[in-house]
């Protein structure tokens, strides 16, 4: 059976601190019974990284409200894979237009959820989804 | 519906409504609910323009002014921002609104790997005074006023505004810039903090000081309940938090031995508009009637118009949804009429874009006809405070003052405002607070159009503000520029009188302005406050 709760870090990269979403999630994802890390603000992808791997994560997810959301998801997952942690999964949440979910699929998001995505298809998905 | 709950019977009849600070509302009000919630004419309302001025701060409201209109505006590199204002005021904007991107928020310079993918991206991008001198060309500075949205580098940017009105010609002393310069708020929410909460709320006392004699029609900070709410606080929060920050900021200058009546009077708000169209109304009279209270009573102030809760009322970007975008548009009209109701100085709309990206001129200059057609069609400069006398206005107003001053009460017992801050306290508070709301909007328990509610229809598409890179370079390249014409020499001097001003606790805005009149860069600045004064540990979420 399952060896521990999912660990999923909530992470708030470059200089936004539009962090409502972000806390808001990392609510949901706790009361949904996963162990949520949240970073706090102003983290660049390195350390962002760094707590993903000191930390032994399942999942990062992403809070981007800027429009910055595929150059620093390109970046995360490019660092992600020289790290040694490429097979942890990336979700993206945050002002997403829908236009930009394929490219960032595509960049190595496993999951998209613009804001106000139900709470249950972000833990649904995760929990579905996550590599035991 | 909306963002208050309801009850209802079997038969779809309302029951119970809760507005969101937690009144009630009955279904018929009369002269028994002013008594039973001790409603006096003349302590709790008074004619407009008098103590506590309830019903707006002029005697004759938009009859003798009609609010500015001050839509956020500001992308890409300084040259674009300029013609966006130009065609902002060229369309009858009274006044500006200056949005800079995340990097000058921040206090990073363009070239800065820190910037890297947002520079000119959710504002424009300054670094130095020659940018200024590009984004202000043309504009009469004298007349229009600017609000700067500006937090944890506020300083600078005033210096700036200062030094660029100087080059122009124009009068430091008929200027009128207003930062937002609370960092308070930004740290409950918003995020754009740099330095720990002691420093960082003594270079707001530094601004302060300053205005006083060489800024003097400057508003030097702004109280921005606005971010407060869009956090996640109930409106009563929302005013409760933002007088007790007022409260921070105006008890850090009389420190430094100056009288409340010398100062007080240049303090502006930034409120929140959306929900419930009578709480906004009822929180606005509310929050005129605590403010010259507070003013009067815990801080002696004498002069009536240092009193004035002068605020801009902003419709409120959480209330707009992405679904159905067009429907933005006629909430923000909602939201205008709330405001003007409730005698707001100043209004901005989010645009009906903006729950996507930063607003297209299309939808900014569609917020601003909202703005104008409520004051030149459809009668809200007629008379002052129209709503005033209604039973039920004049009884939620009077509620809204109490929980108001519960929420306040709250704070004050563990320890104020500046520490419930710095613990994470009201952080934590209103995240909760947030995500209640979510679950609210998720279970359908709160109603929102488009949203979940009349769903019906194909999603659309907008037409969006589109960020290139192109801009980014642009700015770099000045930027480089910039850094291998001006006077090494210069730039060196004066931020080393800024460090040496920084680090003996002086009033550090007189080197600012050296500073940027040498073309200093913002990054420049911003990297000897870093190392003066260190950076705010963010506290944890749970």
């Amino acid at each position: 059976m399952n060896r521990r709760p999912i660990k999923i870090l909530v992470a708030k990269p470059g200089l936004d601190g539009h962090d409502r979403g972000a806390k808001v999630v990392a609510h949901a994802l706790k009361e949904a019974g996963m162990e949520v890390i949240y970073t706090g603000l102003h983290k660049t992808v390195d350390q962002i990284i760094r707590i993903a791997v000191e930390e032994d994560v399942d999942v990062i997810g992403l809070s981007i409200m800027s429009g910055a959301h595929i150059p620093i998801t390109e970046k995360l997952v490019k660092k992600a894979k020289e790290e040694g942690i490429g097979d942890k999964m990336v979700v993206v949440g945050g002002v997403i237009p829908n236009r930009d979910i394929p490219k960032l699929k595509e960049l190595g998001a496993g999951g998209v959820f613009p804001g106000g995505t139900p709470f249950a298809e972000i833990t649904g998905f995760i929990t579905a989804n996550v590599k035991s | 519906m909306g963002v208050a709950r309801y009850t209802k019977d079997e038969k779809d009849r309302i029951t119970d409504v809760e507005l969101q600070s937690g009144i009630h509302v009955k279904a018929c009000y009369g002269p028994e609910d002013l008594e039973r919630v001790g409603f006096s004419y003349e302590k709790d309302l008074a004619p407009p323009g008098q103590y506590p001025f309830t019903r707006g701060i002029h005697a004759e409201g938009f009859r003798s002014r009609a609010w500015t209109t001050r839509q956020y505006t500001g992308f890409g590199t300084p040259e674009e921002s300029n013609e966006r204002f130009r065609l902002m005021i060229s369309h009858g904007q009274t006044g500006l609104n200056v949005a800079f991107d995340l990097p000058t928020q921040m206090g990073y310079d363009s070239d800065d790997p820190m910037a890297e993918g947002e520079v000119g991206r959710v504002g424009m991008a300054i670094d130095s005074l020659r940018d200024f001198e590009i984004a202000f060309k043309g504009i009469n500075l004298e007349k229009i006023g600017s609000g700067l949205t500006i937090n944890a580098v506020a300083s600078i940017m005033l210096a700036m505004y200062q030094a660029v009105a100087e080059k122009y010609g124009f009068d430091p002393k008929k200027i009128s810039a207003t930062p937002q310069n609370d960092i308070l708020k930004e740290m409950i929410g918003r995020g754009s903090w740099i330095f720990p909460v002691e420093p960082a709320v003594n270079l707001i006392g530094d601004t302060i000081e300053y205005s006083m004699t060489t800024l003097p029609r400057t508003n030097p900070v702004s109280i921005c309940g606005y971010h407060i709410r869009e956090s996640g606080a109930t409106p009563a929060q929302e005013i409760g938090y933002a007088i007790l920050i007022a409260n921070a900021y105006i008890d850090n200058v009389l420190k430094r031995g100056y009288d409340v009546d010398d100062f007080v009077g240049r303090f502006s708000f930034n409120l929140n508009v959306f929900g419930n169209i009578w709480e906004q109304v009822a929180k606005f009279r509310a929050a005129r009637k605590l403010w010259a209270r507070n003013l009067k009573e815990k801080y002696g102030v004498r002069k009536d118009s240092n009193m004035y809760l002068r605020g801009l009322f902003g419709g409120g970007g959480y209330g707009l949804t992405k679904a159905q975008p067009e429907n933005n548009i006629m909430r923000g009209a909602y939201y205008a009429l709330s405001a003007a109701l409730a005698g707001a100085q100043t209004i901005a709309l989010c645009s009906y874009d903006e729950a996507y990206t930063i607003p297209t001129p299309h939808s900014a200059i569609i917020s601003l006809r909202t703005l104008q057609l409520l004051m030149d069609e459809i009668g809200l400069r007629d008379t002052v405070d129209p709503l005033a006398g209604s039973y039920f206005i004049e009884t939620i107003t009077k509620e809204m003052e109490q929980k108001i001053e519960e929420e306040m009460e709250k704070i004050e017992k563990i320890g104020g405002i500046t520490q419930a801050v710095a613990t994470g306290y009201v952080q934590r508070l209103v995240s909760q607070q947030a995500y209640e709301y979510e679950k609210g909007l998720q279970s359908g328990e709160l109603k929102k159009v488009g949203l979940n509610i009349y769903t019906e229809g194909e999603p659309m598409e907008v037409e969006l503000h589109e960020y290139t890179g192109e801009s980014a370079e642009k700015q770099i390249a000045a930027l480089k520029q910039l850094r291998r014409e001006r006077s090494d020499a210069d730039v060196k001097r004066t931020l080393t009188e800024l460090e040496a001003a920084a680090r003996a606790g002086k009033n550090v805005m007189p080197s600012l302005v050296e500073c940027c009149k040498a073309y200093t860069t913002v990054g420049e600045m911003a990297r000897v406050f870093r190392d003066v004064f260190g950076e705010f540990q963010e506290p944890g979420l749970f």
